[in-house]
């Protein structure tokens, strides 16, 4: 049900359009930095407040947020560019693509297998890359 | 069926972004999980992983018990993705004047849809700027993602939120990425 309101929320707010990503990327428009800052703006406040009131899950758990092991940050830098380079490409990152499979763009479907193999490529290769 | 008007396309960034953003705490709150879209890739790989011959350790994990949850939460973005589409008619992106005039420079010029005809479809996929976007973007995509340990909603949204330095530096990739995708892949291949 949350992925059905995340599904709509990216396709009617045009974040899944290739189009629109090209306009981020040519800064040709705020809109996109906009939603996204203000997506941060509200999770941080939201997360913020969470560890505050020792707020619990609820089921009960209190709520663990792991932190990302920094290592030497390779795979941050490296592996976030790699992705981007993907991002401008396809004009989609992982949530769009799966909203545009179900918008219609069928062949869209081609970039989550390509996705999956670049996925499974990257775990063969993990025990030699750096990280 | 009309889409209800506080759901019309395009919804403005301050609806879209915090709506967005809340998606973060209320996973942590429903079910104490993090929000990443990514995972779910790896998730799928466990799952073939799992009738093929699990030789891949990083495959090697329960992917029902981590990972169900959030593929459920994939096949709903799908759902979404469709609902819109029945509700919403065409979706024709809206984007400024200069963005056309840049993208017509790149050679494309139809603009309707969510994604541009010339590249996107069945037919495009064996030219080669269709196959650069699509399988090639596919790859880096899924490459990158796992390399890095998450997209654009586990470190941009979520990782930044928490503030998380590993997080920005991803964020700073995915940018750089980006501009180089822009500015120098597209180019090359149309």
């Amino acid at each position: 049900m949350l992925g059905v309101c995340f599904g709509i929320i990216l396709t009617q707010s045009e974040v899944v359009s290739w189009f629109v990503l090209q306009e981020m990327f040519r800064f040709q428009s705020p809109r996109m930095y906009e939603i996204i800052a203000s997506a941060i703006a509200v999770a941080g406040v939201a997360l913020a407040l969470i560890k505050r009131l020792g707020v619990r899950s609820l089921s009960g758990e209190p709520i663990v947020i792991p932190p990302k092991t920094m290592g030497r940050g390779i795979r941050y830098l490296a592996g976030g560019t790699i992705f981007g380079v993907g991002w401008a490409l396809s004009g989609a990152c992982p949530g769009p693509l799966f909203a545009l499979v179900g918008n219609g763009v069928t062949v869209m479907i081609v970039v989550v297998i390509s996705a999956l193999a670049g996925t499974w490529l990257y775990g063969v290769l993990r025990p030699r890359l750096p990280h | 069926m009309t889409v209800p008007t506080f759901l019309s396309a395009p919804l403005p960034w301050y609806i879209a972004g915090p709506a967005i953003g809340l998606f973060v705490p209320v996973l942590l709150i429903i079910g104490n999980r993090m929000f990443g879209v990514s995972s779910n890739l790896r998730h799928m790989c466990a799952m073939c992983s799992e009738v093929m011959s699990r030789r891949v350790e990083h495959f090697r994990y329960d992917w029902k018990r981590n990972g169900l949850w959030n593929l459920l939460f994939v096949t709903g973005i799908v759902v979404g993705g469709y609902l819109a589409a029945q509700w919403g008619g065409p979706h024709d992106a809206h984007i400024s004047e200069q963005a056309r005039l840049a993208l017509s420079n790149l050679g494309i010029h139809d603009f309707s849809g969510l994604a541009p005809r010339e590249v996107f479809t069945w037919h495009a996929l064996l030219t080669i700027k269709g196959f650069v976007c699509i399988v090639l973007g596919g790859f880096l995509v899924g490459f990158g993602s796992a390399y890095a340990g998450g997209c654009t909603s586990g470190h941009a949204i979520a990782g930044l939120a928490d503030l998380q330095l590993p997080s920005l530096i991803a964020v700073l990739g995915f940018f750089a990425g980006g501009l180089i995708g822009t500015y120098f892949v597209l180019p090359l291949v149309f």
